[in-house]
């Protein structure tokens, strides 16, 4: 097991009260593996892939439970310790290239000084790598690309650059958070053909957050569905997208309207938002939400069951 | 009585080979003064009741165009017909009456609320300019307002923070139809909402469209809603249309190449294994509108471009479905 999360809890003291942003979450990553992770904005998703990375930094969070990145535990490890870990085993990407990119600085010198921290090789040797990733990553003409500057670039080319810098020391594991939700669609092809190409030559493992559904049945061979900062329903990309468990993978992907066949007349919409962390309800946090509750879900939180495709959800375990 | 009987059977908006260009720089910058054909010579025909989807990349120009249509941007060059009106050089004094009929809703609701005015205020706000109603009036009409797109009475005097982002375009949405416009242009009104919640929004749209007798312009990335709320399709690259027709058509047998290479990378979810589509890499990016290409601006990315192409500019070509094709070589 490359990666093992568990019980992971992240929690921020906040003027309004305890935040749990993060409560209780488990999850097993393999060598070469992509996992998908969706869900809304405030489910969690992000943060869980910060706690990760080690990069909450924010001294009034919280992190409690355990990650053991190839044995190792990651919760708790020194700062430089973490350091070293990322960029030369962990890498990641963020969804927009603009914040890990200076704008004063030249595409070819930023990778080029990212692979000097992290490897000792003379200057001349970290350009002509850098020459390599560009063209790994398809630019048209590396040799030219390495003398602009992000801004001369575009969106996808700067996510492209991005990408690049994080294969430079050929990471064990990539996490890419949304790194395609600013681009078009035709960009956003390349990209993910990138990320398949990254796993079948590097046999990288990838964590890759979205709210696409799309992306994710394109992508993933395992998806997690997260909402309020739980995992509510896994498994393997076809067990999930062909029998969704949970109601809220069900409504959510009864609500993304078809773009081929039959047009519905109405979109099957799910009711109200999603709920705020600062008042989460005492029981399952979809139920005010959710076409199937009953009593029971009020109550208690539902667990998420054992076994490869499980859902966190009392009706889905009485059937 | 024929003059409102043209009024409506015409159109409600045609654009005749509208033109908006930009000039960016001064004489002292590097490359002088340049200027950026950001609509180029789009000539389109928006009906009455229907939605009119618009596609394209980002930097095609659909927002740009979209702009020009309400005129909150002047035309460069080309008419511009309301109701069969030329508004194309009408000062705003003379748009007033027009502006109560073309209303826009944003994408970003956060952006485009003022956060220091209660939400009922701010959907007061075209009533006071537009009618002559009293207060009472208008505290009636905005709670009418507020019960028409689903927010609650008592929300009236909050402010726009306390909403989630589904509930502030809701409170746009309402500030839009306030006036009862006849066309509504709607710029990516769903893509800063979170997933479930763009279905509840898509709805409420189409609720609108049929009760109060609407017209849409509907322009999103997002091509799967697009298709859920489109009668018909204009797909634009670098400023112009390439194809246009009927929704179900342009989707189901895109003819540009352009077109086909969109709809193809849209990602959908598979339920069946194994029924993965047949998808079209476009090669590099969208060129500069700065420089266009010569000939047909879509022929550096094009799988099929010919020399002819590379030459000649098309000309859209009219086909019996109702469709309208800008290529030398399309597949109809």
């Amino acid at each position: 097991m490359m990666l093992s999360v568990r019980d992971l809890r992240v929690s921020f003291r906040t003027e309004d009260g305890l935040v749990r942003a993060i409560d209780g979450v488990s999850f097993d990553l393999e060598e070469g593996e992509i996992l998908g992770v969706v869900g809304e904005s405030g489910s969690g998703k992000t943060v869980s892939l910060l706690a990760v990375m080690g990069l909450i930094t924010d001294p009034n969070a919280t992190i409690e439970g355990s990650i053991r990145y190839k044995g190792r535990e990651l919760v708790g490890l020194p700062a430089r310790e973490l350091r070293h870990l990322r960029g030369n085993e962990i890498a990641m990407i963020f969804q927009d290239p603009m914040t890990a990119l200076t704008p004063v600085y030249t595409i070819g010198w930023q990778i080029a000084e990212q692979i000097r921290a992290h490897q000792n090789i003379s200057k001349a040797k970290a350009l002509a790598r850098v020459e390599e990733l560009l063209a790994e990553v398809n630019f048209p003409n590396p040799r030219e690309a390495m003398s602009r500057y992000p801004h001369q670039l575009s969106g996808g080319m700067r996510q492209r650059a991005v990408i690049a810098m994080a294969l430079s020391c050929n990471p064990a594991l990539l996490v890419a958070d949304e790194p395609t939700t600013a681009l078009d669609v035709t960009v956003q092809a390349g990209i993910l053909d990138l990320v398949r190409k990254l796993r079948s030559t590097h046999n990288s493992a990838v964590v890759f957050i979205t709210h696409d559904m799309g992306v994710v049945s394109e992508l993933a061979d395992r998806v997690m569905v997260m909402y309020a900062g739980r995992v509510v329903e896994r498994g393997s990309r076809a067990a999930l997208f062909s029998g969704p468990r949970h109601p809220y993978t069900r409504a959510l992907l009864g609500s993304i309207p078809p773009l081929t066949g039959e047009k519905p007349h109405r979109l099957p919409a799910i009711p109200g938002s999603p709920p705020s962390l600062l008042r989460l309800p005492q029981g399952c946090a979809f139920g005010p939400r959710c076409p199937v509750r009953f009593e029971a879900c009020e109550a208690e939180k539902p667990a998420l069951g054992s076994g490869p495709h499980a859902a966190a959800c009392l009706r889905e375990a009485q059937a | 009585m024929s003059d409102t009987m043209t009024k409506t059977e015409g159109p409600i908006l045609e654009t005749r080979s509208l033109m908006k260009r930009f000039s960016i720089g001064t004489r002292f910058s590097a490359e002088g003064r340049r200027t950026v054909h950001a609509v180029d010579n789009v000539s389109l025909t928006v009906r009455r009741g229907e939605t009119l989807g618009l596609v394209g990349e980002s930097g095609c120009g659909k927002s740009t165009l979209a702009r020009c249509l309400v005129r909150l941007y002047d035309i460069t060059d080309g008419t511009l017909l309301f109701e069969g009106e030329d508004i194309t050089g009408k000062s705003l004094r003379e748009l007033r009456p027009m502006r109560r009929r073309l209303q826009m809703v944003f994408q970003d609701p956060s952006a485009s609320l003022n956060p220091r005015r209660r939400v009922g205020d701010l959907v007061a706000e075209p009533l006071r300019i537009h009618t002559r109603l009293s207060s009472s009036e208008i505290d009636k009409r905005v709670a009418e307002l507020f019960d028409i797109v689903g927010l609650l009475p008592d929300h009236v005097t909050r402010y726009p923070h306390e909403f989630s982002g589904g509930q502030r375009q809701r409170v746009g949405i309402a500030r839009a139809i306030a006036l009862n416009p006849d066309l509504v242009v709607l710029d990516e009104p769903v893509s800063a909402l979170d997933v479930s919640v763009q279905a509840q929004i898509v709805n409420l749209l189409a609720d609108l469209q049929e009760k109060l007798n609407l017209t849409y312009i509907f322009i999103a990335h997002d091509l799967s809603v697009v298709r859920q709320v489109s009668t018909r399709i204009a797909v634009m690259y670098l400023g112009s249309v390439v194809e246009e027709g009927p929704a179900e058509e342009v989707f189901s047998a895109p003819a540009h190449p352009y077109s086909q290479a969109l709809i193809s990378a849209v990602p959908v979810v598979e339920t069946t294994p194994g029924g993965s589509r047949r998808r079209i890499l476009l090669t590099g990016d969208v060129p500069s509108p700065l420089n266009p290409p010569s000939g047909c601006r879509f022929h550096p990315r094009c799988p099929i471009a010919q020399d002819r192409c590379r030459t000649e500019r098309p000309q859209a070509q009219s086909f019996g479905d109702g469709r309208k094709v800008a290529c030398h070589f399309p597949t109809i």
